[in-house]
């Protein structure tokens, strides 16, 4: 048996160290007291009750006079059970910019065009730009950024029928809208009332991809708002762009 | 410029130099024959108007609306205010903004004696409020001097942002007390795209906190006590940039900050503000901060976040010198240019590190008496944070070996969490170590004749002075701006007419009155 073959065939695992099964890992972390010998105790009783045991407290180091910051090495003593390990899986892989490129190239031979928009009286941009623009969130640069997607932000307070107009003029196939306010659920009003706005407008089946995203929407709800994704707080930019990329490769945007 | 040590061509710098000359005036006509709103509210900032209504929208903001929507602003919002001062019986400056947001005040362009008076009653009011700037930079001078500045180059820089104030202010002082010599407060996410400045001390912000004029006072206050007690001036940046920039920068000066972002082409680039805008916008702010004594730091680091820090390290020396251009028409001396640049190269790529030695001895020798601001690396930080300490560690001896004036501490948690406690001693002890053991090897570190630095920096300067080249050839009269239309900064086509704010630039009219603007250049 290789050893590949063994650990996918092992269904318990412990840490590795330097040798098979000794359980040993590396934590670090603060501890708001002044260093000293209790400190260090402290420390290890940490350790300990994190599970380490035995515990070597290798370095302890006063930082000002409230806190001390330690570097522990210790036996873990619990074990891995793969066969409980859950993972919750996204309907879309998430893709490198370079990779979104690579395949809107590949599949739509020319740019994604992607419209975004904040509709409604809302004039909360900063979801929209925090998506779009080349700055970005999160440390992820915005779809501006995307060398294979042609980006057109309308800005704040557009109208919901200058939103389909403007779809169809630059042949989007997407339309990002941004809800913030949510006073009277205007977000929830606003967004049904976009959406079939566009199923009025397009055959069936034509319309762009409706992305809707805001702190305070269901990501669940997209059949009762007539949209095809709700993106929720903290959405980067780069998982809006593996999910377009998603759905386009997976029929749903316009050949 | 003394001896190069990258043997560059003076005849190429020169050349550079000019172009950049070149390729600016055109902006710089265009920045002196416009106003924006933001401009003309700072003008009323400076003249003491302050507050806001009770929907948190500005006085300033409210007196200029009434005076766009009554009389335009091609003529400034000075003249037309200061003759209601004089013709109508309101008791300040506040609450002539309050009757006019009711619409209770009619506005008009006064003519002949009228307009005498109301130009000399205006620049009497604004040059009150830069006579407090002034005041603030004597102040700031004094405390230097008294207190003892910073111990030593480069300055170390560290950043706090926790969206409250009030939690702002105890973080910046831990963080001075364990090393840093500036503070900067992280804006909120899209304070930038808010054509007004929030009012009061804030306690909610996104990933940062809001620049308003009440923050900065608490801000600078509880850094003068922290000052105090450690025996060196602590400096507080913020940022003068987006839609606001005047006016932040007036703040910036009547609240004693100490340094400023402020870049010539960053909003238009990744904020799509409209780049008119911006280039009004930003001769203004240069103004204020020249004559507030406050260094200015430029975001080419930010270039290199989007582009390849190789392919595109010439984009950054262009910026550079096109920042330094504006910002010595605009009054700024040597001292308050903090350029920027960044450590971005994939630190996977062969030679990496000479690389980025060779680009930041380029523009240590490019620009010789200006406070280099230099930036860690972001781009290739990956969460492994072991890793991502070394990587500091090689972003510092650049700097220890380049003299930089500024330097933004590397964290090793970049793009994972907000820096522990702890991570930012370790980042610390990080710039301490190899300033400790390699500070002084600038006096022995010399690149070898014809080398491999020497030819790379011989590089990007000549790939420079291309880049300016063809943008000084573009069409139009304001060539910069075709080239900034058209892609050749990064992928962004931000044409001159379109982006954020344009509907609040207004060409002059003939009597064109900012007497803010007329004091600043007059230097009195």
């Amino acid at each position: 048996m290789t050893a590949q073959q063994d650990a996918k065939d092992k269904r318990i695992l412990r840490p590795y160290g330097d040798t098979t099964g000794d359980g040993m890992v590396q934590v670090s972390f603060t501890l708001p007291m002044p260093h000293d010998k209790r400190a260090e105790g402290a420390a290890q009783q940490l350790a300990n009750k994190m599970g380490l045991d035995p515990a070597m407290v290798v370095h302890a180091k006063p930082m000002g006079p409230d806190f001390t910051f330690f570097v522990v090495y210790g036996r873990a003593n619990h074990l891995v059970d793969l066969s409980k390990v859950t993972v919750v899986e996204r309907e879309y892989p998430l893709l490198t910019a370079k990779e979104v490129n690579a395949d809107i190239k590949r599949v739509l031979r020319r740019k994604l065009v992607v419209l975004g928009a904040c509709i409604g009286t809302d004039a909360h941009t900063v979801g929209i730009d925090a998506i779009l623009n080349v700055k970005g969130f999160a440390g992820e640069k915005g779809l501006e950024n995307y060398r294979e997607i042609k980006v057109v932000n309308l800005g704040a307070q557009v109208l919901v029928a200058e939103l389909v107009g403007r779809a169809r003029e630059e042949k989007a196939d997407a339309v990002l809208v941004s809800q913030v306010v949510t006073q009277r659920d205007a977000h929830l009003k606003n967004t049904r009332e976009m959406s079939a706005a566009f199923r009025e407008a397009y055959p069936a089946g034509r319309a762009p991809l409706l992305v809707v995203g805001g702190p305070r929407f269901d990501e669940s709800a997209t059949t009762e708002l007539g949209v095809d994704r709700i993106f929720g707080r903290g959405t980067t930019p780069g998982e809006v762009a593996s999910y377009l990329v998603h759905a386009m490769v997976h029929g749903r945007a316009r050949p | 410029m003394p001896r190069s040590d990258l043997g560059l061509n003076p005849q190429a710098v020169r050349r550079a130099r000019t172009l950049a000359r070149q390729v600016g005036r055109p902006v710089v006509k265009l920045a002196r024959t416009h106003t924006t709103v933001s401009v003309e509210r700072a003008v009323l900032r400076l003249a003491g108007v302050a507050g806001a209504d009770p929907d948190g929208i500005p006085w300033v903001n409210r007196l200029v609306d009434a005076v766009g929507a009554d009389v335009g602003l091609q003529h400034g919002v000075a003249l037309p205010v200061w003759d209601a001062m004089l013709t109508g019986r309101h008791a300040d400056l506040t609450e002539l903004a309050q009757k006019a947001a009711t619409g209770g005040v009619r506005f008009r362009i006064p003519e002949g004696a009228d307009s005498t008076r109301a130009a000399r009653l205006a620049t009497r009011h604004v040059r009150a409020g830069i006579r407090s700037i002034d005041r603030r930079r004597a102040e700031r001078e004094r405390m230097v001097n008294k207190i003892g500045d910073a111990p030593r180059k480069p300055w170390i820089y560290l950043i706090v942002a926790t969206g409250d104030i009030h939690e702002d202010i105890p973080q910046a002082q831990n963080a001075a007390r364990e090393g840093a010599d500036v503070i900067a407060v992280i804006r909120s996410t899209g304070q930038s795209l808010l054509d007004y400045v929030p009012e009061g001390a804030t306690r909610e912000g996104y990933a940062g906190t809001y620049a308003t004029q009440e923050n900065f006072r608490l801000m600078r206050a509880a850094l003068d006590d922290v000052s105090r007690e450690l025996g060196r001036y602590v400096r507080l940046t913020n940022y003068a940039s987006g839609l606001c920039m005047p006016e932040i920068a007036a703040l910036a000066g009547l609240e004693r900050l100490d340094m400023m972002l402020n870049d010539s082409m960053y909003g238009i680039l990744f904020r799509d503000i409209n780049p008119i805008r911006t280039f009004v916008d930003q001769r203004f702010s240069r103004q204020v901060h020249a004559r507030a004594g406050i260094i200015i730091n430029t975001g080419e680091d930010n270039y290199l976040t989007t582009a390849d820090a190789v392919n595109e390290a010439h984009t950054v020396t262009v910026s550079q010198l096109l920042n330094e251009y504006f910002a010595k028409e605009a009054g700024l001396e040597d001292w308050q240019l903090g350029l920027g640049h960044a450590f971005e190269i994939n630190p996977d790529i062969p030679d990496s590190f000479r690389l980025e030695l060779a680009h930041a001895l380029l523009a240590r020798e490019l620009f010789p008496h200006a406070p280099l601001k230099w930036m860690p690396p972001t781009k290739h930080m990956t969460g492994d944070v072991f890793r991502g300490y070394l990587l500091d560690g090689f972003f510092n001896l650049v700097g220890a070996m380049t003299g930089q004036g500024i330097l933004l501490v590397g964290m090793m948690t970049e793009a994972v969490v907000t820096p522990f406690l702890s991570d930012r001693d370790l980042a610390l002890q990080n710039v301490r170590y190899v300033m400790n053991a390699a500070g002084n090897l600038h006096e022995d570190f010399h690149p070898r004749q014809g080398g491999f630095i020497q030819q790379r920096a011989q590089q990007v300067l000549t790939e420079a002075v291309e880049l300016l080249e063809r943008i000084a050839a573009e069409p139009g009269r304001a060539p910069l701006l075709d080239a900034i239309g058209d892609g050749t900064f990064g992928l962004m086509k931000r044409p001159a007419t379109a982006g954020k704010g344009y509907d609040g630039v207004v060409r002059h009219a003939p009597g064109y009155l900012n007497p803010a603007t007329e004091i600043l250049e007059a230097g009195t």
